[in-house]
Parts: structure tokens; C-alpha cells; sequence
């Protein structure tokens, strides 16, 4: 490898990646966005889990992003199912106005 | 030593009380009487057969049946004790305890609360028996508190009466004085002997010196007395007895003249040893009993509840029984224990059959020409008056005639007040006497003889009374515990007390039966002494203002309003109020907004690495 792309790359994108996923999170009110968000987190995190893996040369890292991406699989279809039952039931899709558990 | 199961004396009332107290509610009345009266009358005989069985017991008979406390080297036993002092006072309080468990059969026949009355009598007779046979000062002390606590019960057994509840609370506390100094007084004997048992004391005392400058020794004597005038209701503690009066007549008669106010003399008459190692505590505790005597003679001299009278005549009695142990005659005191248990008693019994009789009348002024009306009850009372009077041969004369002379042997001055006292005795009796059965009837009730439950107790006290003193040679059964007092018997100081008692007599008759406008114009004469003494020195008044005022003051004021109202519920409020605060604030903070708590995620992820960064050096 001639010239390879400096570590410290991949963290910052991973950084960004992972920073905007939380703004989204934080400031998005559509829950399929806030979703997406989540999502993006998961990957930014993954990102950093190979760098790493990469970096040190060995293979907990691959690992470790497996198991992310299961759960962020099944994270994806419980959750999917969940919006949608969510949209059957109130026709909205703003997460501030889910909040019958308040109070 | 053969077992003589010495602990069926106490169990067989306590066994009375449990049966009653549990399950008495349900049986009917008579089943109740059976069972109080049968659990007492088995204890008297067995209280017989075991002195019948120890014979003439010169030395102290001990049975010993558990551990109660060890630690160390103290080592305190439930262990029952019979010596002669002992066995003259489980005759006295299962003789008279029976005599008056039979009598009350008949007195409290109408009255609510049967079952209960007879389940606190057994219980007193249980605690009154291990307060004589307790063979430690911490086992008569159980006693001593049991016997509290049963008086404080029966002198408010009528529950819905506000005064007798008065009165069983001021008796109550009263007592608690007496007690506190008993309390020390063990103290100081367990520091200093290491033991409470009486013989081990007792011999652990004998080699010592006489106290001549105030030692340990005083002190402890002085701490007892200070028990025994509690419980015995001497100066300044004998408040709580002339209104224990509230109670029935039977428990009147029974422990606050027969026994229970005795047991401050017993107790005295047990410690005789460390008493004669003080002669300070020897005057003090004499001249306590002679104040005592005079005070409460002369106020019974005015008072108009018959019960009143005998109240305070008990007092002054208790006072004469103190004046023999101080002048060191304390098989004397013993003797007017016994023979002031027979007249006494019977003079309680007495004043409960004419106030039956009347329907619940007291007042002597509504009295008059009974004696036609009751025949029985005034032939037994006048057993009783001429037994106090001291006139011979009948019971009191023997006694009081041993406590004069010891008396005199002390300090002759003593003897001359007693004397004074004796006269006095007579006086206040006899007017009681004149005023209820002589004269015309002034009440507008029909009085009804007894029922023979009532006065069948009555005619075998009245027997007593007349022959007691003479056949029962108390100082003579007691000379192995006590030495014999000295002094001669001198028959001019015998005629003189008896003179007195003749006097008294002359006296009341002169003024109440003779005469009847004279105790007015003597009244109107003396004014403002009169009016002293009809209100017994204001001495309930006086402390009412200077300890109960002040104390009632102090803990609305200081304790309660402040330290409980103050302190004790800030802290409890305070600790409220900021749980509450916090809680508040906290609460803000669960909006059931999601994105607000992802935002605090985050805000603590961001801080949580800027601390690690910056404990770590990292952040340059």
C-alpha cells in the first residue's frame, strides 16, 4: 500500500457520519427520519469499528460490525413494523404527537 | 432443706388472675367469685401448711428456682425465701386477702366490671406474695412494681369516673418518685456488694462499722426510705392515698390500709440491718413517721367522707409503724402491721357495708342513728374503734403501747406526741362513730343490713380485732430476726397512752353526742386553723403549684411546643420538604419528550468524555 488514507480520515468521517445522525435524531420530527438516523449512527460506528480492526490488524472489529449489522436488521424490521402500526392507528407520523404514555 | 413448693403461694392467685382476666367476661358471676376466692383461700392454706411443715423456722426456709439474670459476677435468681418476718406477712395478706376476696363477693355484686375487679385482686395478691417471699431486693421489687400496678388499676376501676381516674394516675406517680429512690438504692447495694440477695447483703453489712459521719451505708438507707415512703405514704409522698379512696371499699380495705402500704414498713423492717448500720437514717425515717403521724391525725380530725377519715387515720398509722423502726423497734412496727391489718381492714369493711347500706352515701353529715338501723355492721365496727383507740385489751393497745415505749426509750418527747397522736386517733374515730351510727338518721336513704357474705368477713376481723393483739405475740415470734427492743415495761407510760385514748373518746362523745352544737362553736372559734386543716394544709395546692403547674407548663411549653412541635417534627417535615424540593426539580426533567432525553444522552456522553479527556491529560 503506497499511500494509504490516514486513520485519523476515517474517525473524523466517522465522527461526521455520527454527528449528524444524532442531529438528525435530535431535531428531525418525521420517526421515519429519526429512523434513518439511527441507522446512520449504527454504520458511522461500524465505520470506526473496521478502521480500527484495520488499523490494528486484527478481526474483533469485523466482528463486532457483524453483530451491528444484525441488529440493526432486526432493528429495521421490528421497527418498520412498528411505524406502520403507529401510522394505521393515528395517521401521523410526527413523533412529538406519539405521547399517550405522558403523564 | 425438703421442698416445700413454696411457689404455690404466689401461683394459685396468679393462676385465679390468668383464668378470670382471659375468660372471665363469659362465665357468669358466681363462677367468677369460686374461682378468685378458691385461688386465695388454697394459697392461705397452703401459706398454713408450710409453716405448719417447717416448724418454728429460726432460720430462713430458701427455695430456689431458676437463673434469672447472670452476668458476671451478679448472678440474680427467682428464689423464694420464708423466714418468721415473712411468714407473719403471707398470714396477714392471705388471711385479710381472703377475708376481703369474700366480702367483695357480696360488695360488688351489682356492680359492671365484675370478672375484671377479681382478676386485678388475684393479680395483687400474686405480686403482694413475691413482694414478701422474694428472697432479692430485685425480685421484691417486681413485686413492689405489681402491687403499683394493681393499685393504680383498682383505684380506677370505675372507668367512666374522671376523678378515680384522677386519682389513679396521681397514685401512680406519686409512687414513682418512691421508686426511683428504691431504684438507686439497688444500685448503690449491687455496686457495692456485688450481690441483691438479701442474705448475702445482709451478712456483707453486719461487720461493718456503724455509719457515725453519713456514708454509703446512710445513704442506701436513706434511698430505701425514700421507696418505702412512697409506698407507704409518709411525708411528703402520702398524697395518693386519701384519693385512692375512689376505688371500692374492698380494694381500700384490702391494699391501700391492709397490705400494700405495709410493704414500705416490711420492706424498712427486711433492711433493719443496713438501717441500724445509720443512725442518721434511723432519725430521719423516725421523725418522717412522727411528722407523719401528727399531720395526717389532725386532718382527719375535720374531714367528713367517712372514707377520708380512715384514709388519713391509715396514713397516720403507717406514720406510728415508721416511728417504731426508727427508734429501732422493728419487731414493734411489724406487730402494729398486723394488728392495724385487723382493725383497719375491718374498719374499711366497716365504712363499705354502711355506704352499701346507704346506696353509695359517704358523708358522715348524712349520717346518724345507724346502729339501730345495721346492728351487725355497727357491732363490728365498734370491735374496730375500740381496737384503734388503744384501749385494753383489744389489739391496737398491744401494739401501739410496744411503739410508745420504744419510743420513749429513744427520745421521751417522741412518746409524748405519740401519745398526743393516740388521743387524737381515738377522737377522729370515735366522732366517725358518733356521727354515723348515734344521734338521729340525717339521710333520705333506707339502709339495709349486709348480706352474711359481707358480714361474715366482718364478725371473724371483729374477732380479730378484739383478740388479735393478745393471742398473736408478734414481737415475741420475731425475736430471731430482730433483737429485742430494750426498755423496760413501765406502767405509768402504759396508763398515760391509754388515758389519752380515753380522753379522745370522752372528747368526741362530749362534742358529738352530748353536745352537738360545740364542734361548730370550737370550728367558728379557731377559724382560720380549722380552715387550714379541713383543707389538709393545702398541700395538694401547694404542689400543685410549685412541681405540677410547672411541669405541665414546662412540657406544653418547652416539650412540646418547642422540642416536638419544634424539633422533633421539623426534622421529620424538613426531611419531607427537601425530598420534595429535589423531587420537583428532578421531575422536570422526565418531559416524555424522547428527543429530550436523546439530548441528554448526549450532553452526558459529551461531558463524560471531556472529563476523561481532561483527567487524563489528554485534552492539551
Amino acid at each position: 500500500m503506497p499511500t494509504t488514507v490516514p486513520l485519523t480520515w476515517y474517525l473524523i468521517l466517522s465522527a461526521i457520519l455520527f454527528g449528524l445522525g444524532v442531529a438528525g435524531f435530535l431535531f428531525r420530527r418525521n420517526i421515519i427520519t429519526v429512523f434513518m438516523s439511527i441507522e446512520l449512527m449504527l454504520n458511522a460506528v461500524n465505520l470506526s469499528f473496521i478502521s480500527f480492526s484495520y488499523k490494528w490488524r486484527q478481526v474483533d472489529g469485523h466482528i463486532f460490525s457483524f453483530f451491528v449489522m444484525v441488529v440493526a436488521a432486526a432493528e429495521a424490521a421490528v421497527g418498520l413494523a412498528i411505524i406502520l402500526t403507529v401510522f394505521k392507528n393515528r395517521s401521523t407520523l410526527a413523533i412529538d404527537e406519539v405521547n399517550s404514555l405522558k403523564n | 432443706m425438703n421442698d416445700q413448693q413454696l411457689w404455690l403461694i404466689p401461683a394459685l392467685p396468679l393462676a385465679g388472675f390468668l383464668i378470670n382476666g382471659l375468660f372471665g367476661k363469659k362465665f357468669p358471676n358466681i363462677l367468677v367469685s369460686i374461682i378468685a376466692v378458691a385461688s386465695v383461700l388454697g394459697s392461705f392454706a397452703w401459706v398454713l401448711k408450710t409453716l405448719g411443715a417447717l416448724g418454728d423456722l429460726e432460720h430462713a426456709h430458701v427455695e430456689h428456682y431458676l437463673t434469672w439474670i447472670q452476668s458476671g459476677p451478679v448472678n440474680i435468681g427467682v428464689d423464694l425465701a420464708v423466714d418468721r418476718l415473712t411468714a407473719v406477712m403471707l398470714l396477714v395478706v392471705t388471711g385479710i386477702g381472703s377475708l376481703i376476696h369474700i366480702y367483695a363477693v357480696g360488695y360488688m355484686s351489682h356492680e359492671g366490671g365484675y370478672y375484671r375487679f377479681f382478676a386485678y385482686l388475684n393479680l395483687f395478691m400474686f405480686f403482694m406474695l413475691t413482694l414478701v417471699m422474694g428472697a432479692n431486693f430485685l425480685l421484691l421489687f417486681v413485686g413492689w412494681e405489681g402491687v403499683g400496678l394493681c393499685s393504680y388499676l383498682l383505684i380506677g376501676f370505675y372507668i367512666l369516673k374522671k376523678s378515680a381516674g384522677d386519682a389513679a394516675k396521681k397514685a401512680f406517680v406519686v409512687n414513682r418518685v418512691g421508686d426511683f429512690g428504691f431504684s438507686l438504692a439497688m444500685f448503690l447495694i449491687m455496686v457495692q456488694f456485688g450481690s441483691l440477695d438479701f442474705q448475702k447483703v445482709f451478712e456483707a453489712v453486719k461487720p461493718l462499722p456503724v455509719d457515725q459521719t453519713p456514708g454509703i451505708l446512710t445513704a442506701i438507707a436513706l434511698l430505701l426510705f425514700v421507696g418505702a415512703a412512697g409506698k407507704s405514704a409518709q411525708v411528703p409522698l402520702y398524697v395518693w392515698l386519701p384519693d385512692a379512696m375512689e376505688g371500692p371499699t374492698p380494694v381500700s380495705a384490702l391494699i391501700h390500709a391492709a397490705t400494700m402500704v405495709t410493704a414500705g414498713v416490711y420492706m424498712t423492717a427486711r433492711a433493719a440491718v443496713i438501717f441500724q448500720h445509720s443512725p442518721l437514717a434511723m432519725d430521719v425515717v423516725a421523725t418522717v413517721g412522727l411528722i407523719t403521724a401528727v399531720m395526717a391525725a389532725t386532718i382527719g380530725l375535720t374531714q367528713y367522707d367517712i372514707k377520708k377519715v380512715f384514709a388519713y387515720s391509715t396514713v397516720s398509722q403507717l406514720g406510728y409503724m415508721f416511728i417504731a423502726c426508727g427508734v429501732g423497734a422493728f419487731s414493734a412496727g411489724i406487730y402494729h402491721v398486723v394488728t392495724h391489718a385487723f382493725f383497719k381492714a375491718l374498719l374499711f369493711l366497716g365504712a363499705g357495708s354502711v355506704i352499701h347500706a346507704l346506696s353509695g352515701e359517704q358523708d358522715l353529715r348524712h349520717m346518724g342513728g345507724l346502729a339501730k338501723k345495721i346492728p351487725i355492721t355497727f357491732a363490728v365496727l365498734a370491735c374496730a374503734w375500740v381496737a384503734i383507740a388503744g384501749v385494753p385489751p383489744f389489739a391496737g393497745f398491744f401494739s401501739k403501747d410496744e411503739i410508745l415505749l420504744a419510743a420513749h426509750h429513744h427520745a421521751p418527747w417522741m412518746y409524748w406526741v405519740g401519745v398526743i397522736t393516740a388521743g387524737m386517733t381515738a377522737f377522729y374515730v370515735s366522732r366517725a362513730m358518733f356521727m354515723c351510727f348515734f344521734g338521729s338518721y340525717r339521710g333520705h336513704h333506707h339502709p339495709h343490713e349486709s348480706p352474711f357474705v359481707m358480714w361474715g368477713p366482718l364478725a371473724v376481723l371483729a374477732v380479730l380485732s378484739l383478740a388479735g393483739g393478745w393471742y398473736f405475740k408478734v414481737p415475741h415470734y420475731l425475736e430471731p430476726v430482730f433483737p429485742v427492743a430494750e426498755g423496760h415495761h413501765d406502767e405509768t407510760l402504759v396508763y398515760i397512752s391509754v388515758a389519752a385514748g380515753v380522753i379522745g373518746i370522752g372528747l368526741a362523745a362530749l362534742m358529738y353526742l352530748i353536745k352537738p352544737g360545740l364542734p361548730d362553736t370550737i370550728s367558728g372559734a379557731l377559724g382560720p386553723i380549722y380552715k387550714l386543716v379541713y383543707n389538709k394544709y393545702f398541700v395538694d395546692e401547694v404542689y400543685d403549684a410549685t412541681i405540677v403547674n410547672p411541669m405541665v407548663a414546662g412540657s406544653r411549653g418547652v416539650l412540646w411546643r418547642i422540642f416536638d412541635a419544634g424539633i422533633i417534627d421539623g426534622i421529620v417535615n424538613g426531611t419531607a420538604v427537601v425530598a420534595r424540593t429535589v423531587g420537583g426539580g428532578l421531575r422536570l426533567l422526565q418531559s416524555g419528550n424522547i428527543r429530550s432525553y436523546a439530548a441528554w444522552v448526549t450532553l452526558g456522553c459529551v461531558v463524560v468524555l471531556l472529563a476523561l479527556g481532561v483527567m487524563s491529560g489528554g485534552v492539551k
